[in-house]
């Protein structure tokens, strides 16, 4: 009986592997007998993660990242490789919020958000395609994939500058898949494109419309946003990491350049 | 198994991406009724199911039939109790620029494109609004983007597009558990596009070929498995929280 969602072996790194999204889905693509590299900003929640994972009976390992540094780039991606014999799939998870309207916004906080959420994009598809293109250091090709929002696809008051950097997540998607399959390159890179998901940054995201002056109190704001929401409910960590699973599988291989929603019907009217 | 117990229509079955879907399905537990114009496709398509220890059944169904949608979903409720799935998929690619194009082909690529993805999800809807369900509806790249030899096409394969969000968003506003989804191949190798090129004028075809095989940034054609795939992740419990969304599976073709 076939199984093409499997990741049978292939080697994923997750970043932002920690806490959240990234946790949900490190835990699937291990589940699915990947072996996994999790790294975050946070190295003890991402050792937590990785200990629960191994204690059971997964393939992980676990780093500390700065994805803004290059050079953390570099030592993630060596252990990697050096780690599992491989790199097959790299999840561009790692990623922060901060809402406010713009009036409101110190432009340090839109920088800030940019070189998380948009440098750390380009590190790491730069960095991990040298080594995964076809004649590359481990050369399989593979799947990239590159979490953006829905807020990279529609306008929000308060979210300008992090709507700003889940475009420019959106667009370079689709550019760096035409150049690398034109290139011939053997790499698929793909975007995700979450509503809203119960996690710390979904809480965020209701706090701050709270400070923002969108809702009174975080009880409305959660059922405001909601109830804008056509299933009715936040979604889980766990529904971003089924489709990332589908994307890093086979199953997807003619896949690239696309744009993959994962929102409750938010986006659909 | 993703969809042990469950039960799928999917027309346009014998043939093509319809085809390799049912085999998918049938590959993952799920009990497939293959419908098709063409019957006797229908029932090969089963016979192969069947031998290899798969669930399947085979109807003739005239996609453009209002009556026919009315009594295979009855069957399909009085035979197995249930319908958990509906993929859309029958349809027809007759070439023609918007100066060439005739009211009555226009027309015929609306019928067998559109009125029938209406009147399937509609039909699927009633008898899934208790239980929930998937009803996925093939549209195309050329549902996103424009091809100046396919008017007609682009038109229906367009109106699926939004249509599904419409459905999408009544189903969620009645609280029925039903997601409706589009789905977008690009060129996938099958025998619709083979028989594309032999409705246009002979001396467009190899331009046409050229133009478009050239412009897929993975330099080929995907396959019926990979729609299959896509058909699959949409049918089962994994894409839970999506809806009115659209699945694009084109090798980079509309990324550029």
């Amino acid at each position: 009986m076939s199984n093409s969602f499997s990741l049978n072996n292939k080697v994923v790194l997750v970043t932002g592997a920690g806490a959240g999204i990234g946790r949900a889905i490190a835990k699937q693509l291990a589940g699915a007998r990947a072996q996994v590299m999790l790294s975050d900003i946070d190295s003890t929640t991402c050792a937590q993660a990785c200990d629960e994972l191994s204690t059971a009976g997964c393939r992980v390992a676990s780093h500390a990242h700065d994805v803004t540094s290059e050079d953390d780039w570099k030592r993630v991606l060596t252990a990697t490789v050096s780690r599992f014999n491989g790199l097959d799939v790299l999840v561009n998870n790692a990623g922060i919020y901060a809402g406010s309207m713009l009036l409101d916004s110190p432009i340090e906080q839109y920088r800030r958000l940019n070189k998380v959420n948009v440098e750390s994009v380009f590190l790491g598809m730069k960095l991990a395609a040298e080594i995964m293109k076809i004649g590359g250091t481990v050369g399989n090709g593979g799947s990239i994939i590159n979490m953006s929002s829905v807020a990279g696809l529609k306008g929000v008051s308060g979210d300008a500058a992090y709507g700003a950097t889940k475009g420019a997540v959106r667009l370079c998607t689709k550019h760096l898949a035409v150049e690398f399959a034109r290139l011939g390159y053997g790499i698929r890179v793909n975007s995700v494109h979450p509503g809203l998901i119960a996690t710390d940054m979904g809480n965020q995201v209701l706090e701050d419309a709270v400070a923002s002056g969108l809702a009174p109190d975080f009880d409305t704001a959660n059922i405001l946003f909601s109830q804008m929401i056509p299933m009715g409910h936040f979604g889980s960590g766990e529904d971003v990491a089924n489709m990332v699973q589908f994307l890093a599988s086979d199953a997807s291989k003619y896949c690239t350049g696309a744009e993959f929603v994962v929102d409750g019907g938010l986006l659909a009217g | 198994m993703r969809l042990i117990g469950k039960v799928a229509i999917v027309t346009g079955g014998g043939s093509g991406l319809g085809k390799a879907t049912c085999q998918r399905f049938a590959e993952e537990g799920a009990l497939v009724v293959v419908t098709d114009i063409n019957l006797e496709s229908a029932r090969q398509v089963v016979a192969d199911i069947l031998a290899t220890d798969g669930k399947a059944q085979a109807k003739h169904q005239d996609v453009t039939d209002e009556r026919r949608w009315t009594e295979i979903l009855e069957q399909v409720v009085s035979d197995h109790g249930r319908l958990d799935i509906l993929v859309n998929n029958a349809g027809v690619a007759l070439a023609a620029t918007v100066e060439d194009e005739t009211l009555e082909k226009w027309r015929k690529t609306q019928a067998v494109n559109g009125e029938s993805v209406f009147m399937g999800t509609r039909a699927a809807i009633a008898v899934m609004k208790e239980q929930g369900g998937s009803i996925i509806n093939i549209s195309s790249v050329e549902g996103l983007i424009g091809e100046p030899l396919a008017a007609a096409y682009n038109f229906s394969k367009g109106g699926v597009r939004i249509f599904t969000k419409s459905a999408a968003l009544h189903c969620a506003a009645k609280n029925y558990a039903i997601r409706v989804n589009s789905l977008h191949p690009g060129y996938i190798a099958t025998p619709m596009i083979e028989q594309v090129a032999q409705t246009m004028d002979p001396e467009v075809v190899g331009e046409w070929q050229a133009r478009v095989m050239g412009s897929i940034p993975v330099g080929c054609m995907g396959e019926p498995i990979d729609i299959a795939n896509g058909c699959l992740f949409l049918a089962s419990d994994e894409s839970r929280y999506m809806t009115g969304a659209e699945l694009v599976i084109d090798g980079g073709y509309t990324a550029r």
